[in-house]
């Protein structure tokens, strides 16, 4: 019983994601709206829920799953990023058809399995979380069916996922092997005990599993491809909740199971973020649609979350979870800006040089997508800038100085194909026209996530430190 | 709070951000808003200016070190911490004074996107009097760097043909020069446990550390300031950003890099100052060679102006590291000195450029016939770039060479080249410019300038007289921090080659042949 109501946020979730799946098949497409309404709320009452949790004695099922503050912090990040996600989609698909009641769905079953990823206490509910995240993700990434695009992007995050899932797997029996237990507390005592080489390997797969659903380096070939082809509200939630769920994911199985070996991770995780932001900025240089350019942006910014894990300290995972707040409000409003880029009869356009003199045409709009882009440059006073202060003061406490030099070096790197961004909006002549922005809901977000990176952001960084601290404390 | 009562820092750094803010959301026609966003741009930075002269007025010389401090812990980690000295105090006065004038000399030569134009330079001036106020160490690298930004869509957007290239140029190489200093900063936090930075100017940090920190700190004030080689994107900043934008470049945020130099480089890291003292020297020599005889080849007046720059830079970085009273007081009136005088040179460079749409200095000459009262204010400068007594110039350089001189002769013997060198090529420019036949029908047409323009050039052309004739009023207010920056270095100062030595007695026939005289 007392592991039901630590579950209450998932059984919410899942009892009204199945109800919904019945309205869905018997009133059909025509209540697509009021679905996408009714699933927001459900994660706002999820939200709340999570408030509901007993503290103190936050093991459920035995250990298999945990709701501690780590995983609270994480779900609100989640279960936000993937309202947000839901409410923009309905003008995106009615652009050619009617929208799709099964959207909002399987969102709200994909959230179902980020929330049982970042709750994970075993590497077996792992697993399950992940998969469940992974396969209602699949269906949104080819959810345009007729769009070729989009059937190439979940063919192809489908196959690539599969392979990911695969190396975990194998990992895992590693894991499960030389330490006799799939719990995280159980293969820590047995590493505490002697690190054997058969752990070492398991160690390896798990993370190179886990590096592909964080689209690290080298293991991030499936984002911009999948990123272009799947339909931007869905690239908006790839970008932001499930990045979430699979840092989150990696720290706890990092830090909880694999805390005894932090020196044998710590290399990898270095390379990772290092290669990661090299690679980020470098190959966005080329781009010339929004959206690609925007995947290779979340690869660049994975990699500096990854040097906040690095530093393998409690400083550093609360880092790692202040950044990837204000990283999910940044990646959530520069998508929004995308969603307004429509030709006059509404199609979406996704070029860069048709952003050109969109200051002209829709100077807040403009305005807003220069905040994100330097925001995402990490500029202050923007809160961009906040985000990857922190990690690099974990990675200098930590005294990885060859770290922090390298990354803050390729920043400015990075910060070239953001300014490339600013100076088509602001600098080029103005090209045809965009279709007026006339969502309220749309703009009233980007007004919102504008606002929050804005130097008025730098007001919650003590609260975001009080939430991330209490987070992060939660693992050590 | 303070002696006045309420919070004059914040409220200076409110007064142009409100404005900003008006200028770019208030709503009305295209017309309406650009004629409103050039009214209240000027109405905001005289209205800082007004805070900044109440500010000097009641700034007590002789009182405490830090004057008008506000402190509140809103965030966390870091302060709203805010307090001047007499240094950060003239470099307020130099901003605020130039802010205005930038305004009214923007006021025809900008006609697109007057709000933006406006409110971005209305921000740039909240980020630039940020930088000197700021008593916290990461939220002075928040205002330092975030002028970036504006700066770079000022380049950008009302910029000269090249305009793109060089926003990007002087974007990248700044922000690539701060950063380093970011992770020393990150550092320094932790290895002191405090942010505060007059607490941090007082702290010892270990002498293998300071070397690091010191480097880390001049890569970015070296790119700022700038110094050779690091200097190549102010030249193509300061050609293609408009006029009011050259003036800003050059009239302030070179000034940063030297503000950065006395407020962290030397209190902070004495012991590493003392000891990569050389880099500093001989930097600064080759640049004032170097960029002067580069200037002297320069068809592109406003290029000749900013190699200039460089070359009167140098003069700063060299007083400052003599580790001396005249050089650090020197240093610090060229600062204001040039931030005067170059940002006059621009503004000279604009209102012909505002007539003839070219910054080739053959398509001039002349124009002392048909311009007369052009020519005569466009001498002044001149002359006061050059260094001529009873002008700011003078003053600054004089004393920086002295500083100098104490603590290595053979420096101060080539920096002084560099008055020689300046001598030429700034009579060259004016000889190119205004004197000669007036050959060419063009530049004959033009009028001499307008009653708005007498009233930008006109302040400056009094205080530069001020500076030069009685510099004490500028001197004062620095004097007591000068003196506490020097006790505070004075335990690494290196010996100098110039110093007086006790000679060996002379020997006994030659003290017999003395008397013979």
């Amino acid at each position: 019983m007392d592991s039901l109501a630590i579950i209450l946020p998932e059984v919410i979730l899942t009892v009204g994601g199945l109800v919904l799946l019945l309205v869905a098949a018997w009133a059909g497409d025509r209540s697509a709206d009021l679905i996408g309404r009714v699933c927001a709320a459900l994660l706002l009452i999820a939200c709340i829920a999570l408030e509901g949790i007993p503290q103190g004695a936050p093991a459920a099922f035995e250990g298999l799953y945990r709701a501690d503050t780590f995983a609270g912090f994480a779900k609100i990040l989640i279960f936000a990023a993937t309202a947000v996600s839901i409410l923009i989609a309905p003008r995106f698909f009615r652009a050619d058809g009617p929208m799709r009641a099964e959207y909002p769905i399987l969102m709200l079953f994909s959230a179902i399995g980020m929330s049982i990823m970042v709750s994970a206490g075993d590497l077996m509910t792992l697993y399950i979380g992940l998969e469940l995240q992974s396969l209602a993700a699949y269906v949104l990434a080819s959810f345009m069916r007729r769009d070729t695009r989009s059937a190439e992007a979940g063919l192809k995050y489908f196959v690539l996922g599969a392979l990911a899932s695969g190396i975990l797997l194998y990992g895992i029996s590693l894991l499960y092997g030389f330490t006799g237990t799939t719990l995280f507390n159980g293969v820590a005592a047995s590493m505490r005990v002697e690190m054997s080489t058969g752990e070492l390997f398991g160690l390896v797969f798990v993370l190179a599993g886990l590096a592909f659903k964080i689209s690290a380096v080298p293991f991030h070939m499936w984002t911009p491809d999948v990123y272009e082809g799947a339909p931007t509200p869905v690239t908006a939630f790839f970008a932001s909740a499930p990045k979430v769920a699979a840092i989150a994911l990696t720290a706890r199985v990092a830090i909880e199971a694999l805390g005894p070996a932090t020196d044998a991770w710590r290399q990898i995780v270095i390379f990772a973020a290092l290669a990661s932001i090299a690679l980020g900025a470098v190959a966005a240089i080329g781009q010339t649609n929004i959206k690609r350019l925007l995947a290779y942006s979340s690869i660049n910014n994975v990699g500096f979350a990854l040097i906040g894990l690095a530093a393998g300290t409690e400083a550093g995972v609360a880092a790692l979870m202040s950044y990837m707040a204000i990283y999910v409000v940044m990646t959530l409003g520069s998508f929004l800006c995308v969603l307004q880029m429509r030709d006059q009869h509404g199609r979406p356009v996704e070029d860069i040089a048709s952003l050109s003199g969109l200051s002209r045409h829709q100077p807040r709009i403009a305005l807003a997508f220069m905040i994100f882009m330097f925001s995402l440059a990490g500029i202050p006073p923007l809160l961009g800038f906040w985000a990857k202060f922190l990690v690099f003061d974990a990675a200098v406490a930590a005294g990885l100085f060859p770290l922090a030099v390298l990354g803050i070096a390729l920043s400015v790197v990075g910060a070239f194909y953001y300014l490339k961004i600013i100076k088509t909006i602001y600098f080029d002549d103005p090209a045809p026209r965009f279709a007026p922005a006339t969502s309220l809901t749309e703009n009233g977000l980007i007004a919102v996530a504008a606002l929050l990176v804005s130097p008025l952001g730098y007001l919650l960084v003590p609260s975001l430190a009080v939430a991330t601290g209490r987070a992060a404390g939660a693992l050590f | 709070m303070n002696a006045l009562g309420f919070p004059i820092l914040s409220i200076m750094l409110a007064v142009p951000l409100l404005g900003a803010m008006i200028c770019l959301f208030a709503p009305g026609s295209e017309k309406r808003r650009a004629w409103r966003s050039r009214w209240v741009a000027l109405a905001s930075t005289l209205a800082t200016f007004w805070l900044g002269v109440l500010l000097w007025a009641r700034y007590e010389i002789g009182g405490p070190q830090w004057q008008f401090v506000e402190r509140e812990p809103i965030f966390g980690r870091f302060e709203w911490a805010m307090g001047i000295d007499g240094i950060a105090l003239m470099l307020i006065m130099l901003t605020v004074f130039l802010m205005p004038i930038c305004i009214a000399a923007s006021w025809k030569a900008i006609k697109d996107r007057v709000p933006e134009y406006m409110a971005a330079f209305l921000f740039m001036e909240t980020l630039m009097i940020g930088v000197f106020t700021a008593q916290d160490l990461f939220l002075f690298y928040i205002f330092f760097e975030a002028g970036l930004i504006p700066m770079y869509l000022i380049i950008g957007i009302w910029g000269g043909k090249e305009r793109i290239y060089a926003s990007y140029k002087f974007f990248l190489y700044t922000l690539l020069g701060s950063v380093l200093m970011l992770i020393a900063m990150l550092w320094m936090a932790q290895e002191a446990g405090t942010t505060d930075i007059p607490t941090l100017m007082a702290y010892d940090f270990p002498p293998e550390a300071q070397i690091w920190l010191w480097l880390a700190f001049f890569a970015s004030f070296a790119v700022k300031m700038p110094m050779w080689p690091v200097h190549t994107w102010l030249p193509d900043a300061h050609v293609q950003a408009p006029t009011a934008g050259s003036v800003i470049l050059a009239g302030v945020l070179l000034k940063m890099g030297g503000y950065g130099f006395i407020r962290f480089s030397l209190p902070m890291f004495p012991e590493a100052s003392a000891q990569l003292v050389w880099i500093i020297f001989g930097l600064s020599m080759v640049a004032v060679v170097y960029t002067s005889l580069v200037a002297l080849v320069q068809q592109d007046m406003k290029k000749l102006i900013a190699y200039s720059s460089v070359a009167h830079m140098a003069f700063v970085t060299v007083g400052l590291f003599a580790f001396n009273r005249q050089g650090i007081e020197g240093a610090m009136i060229v600062m204001l000195s040039h931030g005067l005088v170059s940002g006059a040179l621009f503004l000279c460079v604009g209102v012909i450029y505002d007539r003839l749409h070219t910054r080739d200095i053959d398509r001039y000459g002349g124009l002392s016939d048909n311009m007369p009262k052009y020519a005569l204010l466009f001498m002044l400068f001149t002359m006061a770039s050059v260094g001529l007594p009873g002008t700011s110039g003078f003053v600054g350089e004089f004393l920086a060479l002295v500083g100098a001189y104490e603590a290595n002769s053979w420096v101060a013997a080539v920096c002084t080249t560099g008055i020689i060198l300046g001598a030429v090529y700034m009579l060259y420019l004016y000889w190119r410019i205004a004197f000669g036949t007036l050959d060419k029908p063009d530049a004959a047409g033009m009028k001499d300038i307008s009653l708005r323009e007498v009233l930008t050039l006109g302040p400056i052309a009094a205080v530069v007289m001020w500076m030069g004739v009685y510099p004490e009023s500028f001197i004062a207010p620095i004097r007591d921090d000068v003196g506490v920056l020097l006790a505070r270095i004075e335990r690494a100062n290196p010996p100098g080659d110039a110093a007086l030595v006790m000679g060996a007695p002379p020997a006994a026939a030659e003290s017999h042949a003395e008397p013979a005289h």
